[in-house]
């Protein structure tokens, strides 16, 4: 089982005042114990099952504004003795940086809420043999289905971040996640894709049998596809790839990047970066949200942000440290957003489809081709062609290119947004990209 | 080298014992222990921005029967995680009946030092390299906006136990040196990214003033790219250069060589063995066996001494990449590809350094031959659809070439091929292979690990360029 909190704020507080002792003038600490379980099915038997049990302490002394860190999987107090050691020693041998700081005692956060994010149930490996086999049965009725793999995992964690400001909290969380990976074949072409549903509680987890189906039709409709001509054409991105853009968008509004001055956003707050309707919220209190969180890494409380208001950015994603650079103060993003998701637009799925005699919906990307620096965007992709709203014929070994900055611009959401991760998108149309094909 | 038992309640004779007995009715399976020292020393934005030291200690306990893999691992080296590690082991393998395959072979070659690179500089002269770095740059090019600059520093202990008490070991140094320029102009922002590494003590690359070469590299490739224009859409030649480019022969044809895809049957590669795969002059090896590279292994993560697998030879397919599983599986031998991230993993057959040989033409005969393509020289990351055998990679620094001659500079485009027939279309290799720099890290399910690649200037005769002007 995984470690109880008690264990885990005596290691904690074992550090700081260990730090404390050898020199330090500030310190936090984060413990943290993760326990999962997986089993792994292919072809309709089992093929791997694996336990992990991780645990882990990472240290952060000070010493006026010298800082340096220190991470062990080891918590044995010798072995701790000895990484505090030298970690405090390092912090002396350090240059100074003026914006070094723990974060400011008034930000920190001071009544926990429960989010509902640990559900106690524990799921026996033959239960999940048995969701498993339900999964394969349904993603294998076709014949075209060669090969299938499946995964269930229960993770269940839990940590305390403490530091010298007085600051001492954490709490359990818990994932059920199963996913299904097919590969279709034809006598022209083999090809493979998934499906997946992670909760925080087992039983809101996606049926086994819908899963699995989802999992094969959405393999089967890839097979034969053609390369088509390149051109200027309106791109529709599927859900799970339209998110991909909204983190793109959250690593360029990121303080590292803003204050570095290495983003395509820098200095656009209140400056209209997305088409007018656009709203971008992050909401860090949902319950049972698969990015809930009650405070940042640095212990910071996180209100709801609405990041982007008709179009308008009105917030950047600050932490203590570049907060104090760009003299602002931190909003609790240290580690990133929470659950970050655009609004709804108000047009449904079908009529987006509509909306261009000609579109090409996109359900795959490859590559690594997004530049936070210049906004230039260039991806290997995988999809559809779509005539009159109608899906005609996938479509693969093309590329989609643009820039973000005009991307951002022209996005048209539809209404049919679900928090399935812990970024999620609409479906969303973006016009005027081009398409490299034959 | 590490003793794991040292500071642990749990004797090596008591750890044997538990071994032989939870595999004894299984095929295959090991305790894999692992002791790592790491630390990363940062300078951003004109300040040390981060120095920190990591300290990683945990067991991976596997048994493997028939295609059943069971996997159990902590960072506790204790009696009751060892137990605990295996009643879920023999849980998960109730109905094994197989019986333990004790062969594996034995070399006695070495292929880096057993150094801690760590220790071997202080950190007030890392530090100072740092500084140093940020001031030639900024004082080298006014338009230089950012400097970030790294050292990662490793050493790494594993030891491998397996049923009946056989031991291997083996101590794995690993360093790397990264500068990253970010250059503004008339509004304009572009970055340049250079960096060195291999399995050697951070002098072998930063001896007196080595580390200014890696500087030059890095605003050179920034300031060609301040200058660079819209790429082309379209199908064209593309012409490769030596070296790092070879992430395309990675992505395009390495992985989809992996064993276990090809066991599934998953891999577009899977029934085409003895078949023509690439153009004849095509000779393409996985090799764990040179010295003090980054993708370089004594013994691979199972213990087996690694080689030089010739997977495709004068175009014809020869051999996949095994780990000890699908080699067995296979009904052929391990070829010591068997990797893993560290403890928490599961073995999975990966590459080594990965390397197209020389053939004999020369790259400006293969510039001269185009009439309209690109000239790609150096590369950011890529990624293959293993199924679909479709691969892409991108592009940091790439020119036009126009009727024979290289052109304007353009931005950065992904490529994308088709594995299985990009060789074919391999029109000419040069005389001039080359190593990597030694950055390289491979993704696979979740697990990254260092490799090498290599290869002398290719001309393709068709790959999909993914740029905004049509």
């Amino acid at each position: 089982m995984v470690k109880e909190q008690e264990f885990l704020e005596k290691k904690a507080s074992y550090c700081l005042d260990l730090a404390k002792k050898l020199g330090a003038t500030g310190s936090s600490v984060v413990v943290k114990n993760s326990v999962s379980e997986t089993v792994n099915f292919r072809n309709k038997k089992l093929d791997e099952s694996n336990r992990s049990d991780d645990l882990g302490i990472s240290i952060t002394t000070y010493i006026g504004k010298k800082k340096s860190s220190i991470s062990s999987s080891n918590l044995l107090n010798d072995n701790l003795n000895v990484l505090i050691e030298k970690c405090v020693e390092t912090t002396k041998n350090t240059p100074e940086d003026e914006f070094n700081s723990l974060p400011d005692r008034d930000l920190l956060a001071k009544k926990v809420k429960d989010l509902n994010l640990y559900d106690n149930t524990h799921i026996e490996n033959d239960q999940k043999i048995s969701y498993l086999k339900k999964l394969e049965d349904a993603a294998s009725h076709d014949k075209k289905i060669v090969n299938t793999e499946s995964s269930f995992t229960q993770n269940k964690s839990n940590f305390v971040l403490a530091n010298t400001e007085g600051f001492c909290d954490g709490y359990k969380t818990s994932s059920y996640t199963a996913s299904s990976v097919t590969v279709a074949k034809d006598e022209k072409s083999m090809e493979r894709d998934y499906e997946y549903s992670s909760k925080c509680f087992l039983k809101d987890l996606d049926d086994a049998d819908e899963l699995g189906k989802l999992a094969a039709d959405q393999t089967i409709r890839k097979l034969s596809p053609q390369k088509i001509g390149s051109e200027k054409i309106a791109i529709i991105f599927d859900k799970r790839i339209a998110m991909g853009m909204l983190k793109t968008f959250a690593s360029a509004i990121s303080s590292s990047a803003i204050s570095r001055g290495t983003s395509f956003l820098k200095d656009t707050v209140n400056q209209k970066i997305f088409s007018d309707k656009i709203n971008v919220f992050d909401r860090p209190d949902m319950p049972k949200g698969l990015g809930s969180r009650n405070f940042d890494s640095e212990g910071v409380k996180t209100d709801t942000l609405k990041l982007v208001d008709q179009g308008i950015l009105k917030h950047y994603l600050l932490d203590t440290y570049n907060g104090k650079k760009l003299n602002l103060k931190s909003n609790g993003r240290c580690g990133g957003t929470s659950n970050l998701y655009f609004e709804n637009g108000n047009i449904n799925f079908e009529d987006l489809l509509n909306l261009n005699s000609k579109s090409l919906y996109i359900t795959e990307t490859i590559g690594h081709g997004s530049n936070i620096v210049t906004g230039d965007y260039s991806v290997g992709a995988t999809g559809f062609l779509v005539e009159n709203g109608e899906f005609k014929y996938p479509i693969n070994e093309i590329t989609i290119a643009g820039n973000f900055k005009d991307m951002f611009q022209n996005i048209t959401l539809a209404n049919d947004l679900e928090f399935k991760y812990a970024t999620n998108s609409p479906t969303m149309l973006i016009e005027g990209m081009v398409v490299a094909g034959k | 080298m590490s003793n794991f038992f040292e500071k642990s309640d749990l004797s090596r004779n008591e750890a044997e014992n538990i071994i032989s007995d939870t595999l004894q009715k299984c095929d295959d399976g090991e305790l894999y222990l692992e002791n790592s020292k790491s630390e990363t020393i940062l300078l951003d934005d004109n300040k040390i921005k981060n120095s920190s030291y990591n300290s990683d200690l945990g067991f991976g306990f596997r048994a493997i029967s028939g295609e059943v893999v069971a996997y159990s691992h902590s960072n506790e080296i204790s009696k009751d995680s060892l137990k605990q590690s295996s009643e879920n082991l023999k849980s998960t393998l109730k109905s094994a009946r197989g019986s333990y395959n004790h062969e594996i072979p034995k070399s006695n070659k070495k292929y880096y030092d057993n150094i801690n690179p760590i220790e071997q500089k202080s950190l007030k002269e890392k530090i100072d390299i740092l500084n140093d770095v940020n001031n030639y740059l900024r004082s080298k090019d006014s338009n230089v906006k950012q400097v970030t600059a790294n050292f990662l520093g490793e050493q790494k202990s594993i030891e491998i136990i397996r049923s009946g008490g056989e031991t291997l070991s083996d101590v794995r140094p690993l360093i790397r040196f990264n500068v990253s320029v970010m250059l503004e102009k008339d509004g304009r922002k572009e970055s340049g990214v250079y960096g060195v590494g291999g399995r050697q003590s951070y002098d072998s690359y930063l001896k007196d003033d080595n580390w200014k070469s890696v500087c030059d590299e890095a605003l050179r490739i920034a300031t060609v790219n301040l200058e660079s224009k819209p790429a082309p859409a379209g199908e064209m030649k593309v012409v490769l250069g030596p070296g790092w480019p070879a992430i395309l022969i990675h992505e395009a044809v390495g992985h989809g060589l992996e064993g276990d895809f090809n066991r599934k049957k998953t891999s577009a590669f899977h029934n085409l063995m003895g078949q023509r795969v690439a153009s004849e002059g095509v000779t393409i090896v996985d090799d764990g066996t040179i010295d003090n590279r980054r993708g370089s292994l004594t013994i691979d993560d199972e213990g087996t001494p690694t080689e030089k697998t010739v997977l495709i030879e004068n175009g014809i397919l020869k051999n996949f990449m095994q780990d000890r599983l699908n080699a067995r599986l296979m009904n052929t031998r391990s070829t010591g590809s068997g990797r893993r991230e560290n403890y928490r993993h599961i073995v999975l057959p990966r590459m080594r350094n990965t390397m197209m040989q020389s053939g004999n033409q020369t790259q400006d005969e293969m510039i001269r031959s185009v009439d309209k393509g690109i000239f790609a020289v150096s590369f950011g990351g890529g990624q293959v659809d293993i199924t679909s055998g479709k691969f892409v990679f991108n592009c940091t620094e790439a020119y036009e070439i126009v009727n024979g001659k290289i052109g304007s500079p353009i931005k950065g485009a992904t490529l994308i091929g088709d594995g299985p027939s990009i060789l074919k279309e391999v029109s000419m290799v040069g005389n001039d292979m080359m190593m990597d720099p030694g950055i390289g890290t491979c993704g696979k399910a979740g697990q990254g690990v260092p490799v090498g690649v290599a290869q002398p200037s290719i001309l393709i005769n068709r790959m999909t360029v993914g740029g905004t002007k049509l």
